[in-house]
């Protein structure tokens, strides 16, 4: 009997307080324009408060997903926890989450630091929970806090970011035949690239120091310190460039699939313009592609699940539809699978 | 894609909606451009990537300032 990984059930949540563009362009004075968000493709974002975790908005999705679906948590066999923020040194947050759920002593919990990719990569490992280890039920959580570590005066990054998390349920299917699941996995690394997105100081290797808070701003007036979050927004272009498209394919290959067999296409939600490009280099139609950042900006780690959600309510992801998903950055690290609802 | 100097300055006055047509010359300072941000850095990139096939680093900007010194980096990066 072949057992099967699926997803289940998914949700989100953003947090309460919304920065809409015309609120974020009082912070600078008229270097921000409205030409600029409509590339982006953003119009407002949510927002932390200071004293808000990652993992607390990744408990709030986890007990929405539970109310929405009256699925019984004593049923999950393991608990995924991805973010790039801890809420202490030690232990890990997922064990904190499983307390805060009232999850059973018969779960294991993982922790995963990754940013953009990191829907994937918990879906990797969730797959193989299930297919290998014979795990019935997986909870999968995403938080993102990261506009609490962009610098103020960093208008590239405030533009872009917001807050938010996601939660799914990634299930077994013994169904013979069955058509919906999650597929083959391309999972890369290039961790020579790490300081193209970085929060450098404040982890073992550097704690934070009067240094860390000192301002260096770049060529395009964004200013960031080693304790702040910098992002090299020329590089992560390339980078995405030169690698997306070529994850794609690859992905398609170990699928055996060809770019018109997936129909929809939902790709880490960086922002429109970055999307775009790789969309037009690979030649693949707009109505293909889906978008959901309009609302709520890049989430990172949470992108994909949020757009998931969004394409099943709007009917543009249906039950036996190939969704090729992808995610890729901070690491730097890029993913992709297929997946059937 | 043929490069000259006119189709690529056509170019950088298409996919950049501050600038006037016809207002971009080839001594022109691109950071002078109304608004210059990060974002035009990144059209100005992925431009050279998808219309040449050259991949152009944000040193590469920082190296040249005109019009005309930018066409001739990608020009000379043309794979």
């Amino acid at each position: 009997m072949t057992t099967k990984a699926y997803i289940n059930h998914l949700t989100y949540y953003l947090p309460e307080k919304v920065m809409d563009n015309a609120e974020l362009m009082k912070d600078f004075e008229g270097l921000l324009n409205e030409g600029d968000f409509e590339k982006v493709g953003i119009k407002k974002r949510y927002i932390v408060d200071e004293g808000t975790t990652g993992s607390d908005l990744a408990f709030n999705a986890a007990e929405r997903l539970f109310e929405e679906t009256h699925f019984d948590r004593n049923q999950i066999d393991a608990l995924i926890y991805c973010s790039v923020h801890q809420d202490h040194v030690t232990p890990a947050t997922s064990c904190i989450l499983h307390g805060r759920l009232n999850l059973n002593e018969d779960v294991a919990t993982y922790d995963i630091t990754h940013g953009c990719s990191g829907y994937i990569y918990g879906l990797s490992l969730a797959k193989s929970l299930i297919e290998s280890l014979g795990m019935k039920n997986i909870l999968f959580l995403t938080g993102s806090a990261l506009t609490k570590y962009i610098h103020k005066k960093d208008k590239a990054s405030r533009m872009v970011f917001g807050d938010g998390a996601s939660a799914t349920i990634i299930s077994a299917s013994n169904t013979p035949n069955e058509t919906k699941g999650i597929g083959q996995f391309i999972l890369r690394t290039d961790g020579k690239g790490a300081d193209k997105i970085i929060i450098k100081d404040g982890g073992e290797r550097n704690k934070i120091t009067p240094a860390s808070l000192i301002e260096k701003t770049d060529e395009y007036n964004n200013t960031h310190t080693d304790a702040s979050f910098y992002m090299n927004g020329t590089g992560i272009l390339l980078f995405t460039l030169k690698k997306v498209p070529d994850l794609i394919e690859d992905t398609l290959k170990k699928n055996e699939l060809t770019k018109n067999d997936i129909d929809l296409y939902i790709l880490h939600q960086a922002n429109v313009f970055i999307i775009e490009q790789v969309r037009k280099k690979m030649k693949i139609e707009a109505e293909k592609f889906f978008y959901s950042i309009e609302n709520c900006g890049n989430t990172v780690n949470s992108t994909v699940a949020i757009a998931l959600c969004e394409a099943i309510k709007a009917g543009k992801a249906k039950k036996g539809d190939k969704i090729l998903i992808a995610g890729f950055g901070v690491g730097l690290s890029w993913g992709a699978t297929v997946i059937s609802l | 894609m043929t490069l000259t100097l006119e189709s690529f300055i056509a170019k950088l006055e298409e996919e950049i909606d501050t600038i006037p047509k016809g207002s971009l010359k080839p001594d022109t300072n691109y950071r002078d451009i109304k608004d210059w941000s990060s974002m035009h850095a990144l059209i100005i990139i992925a431009l050279a990537d998808t219309d040449y096939n050259a991949v152009l680093t944000g040193n590469d900007l920082r190296s040249c300032n005109t019009v005309s010194e930018l066409f001739n980096v990608i020009k000379s990066k043309i794979a």
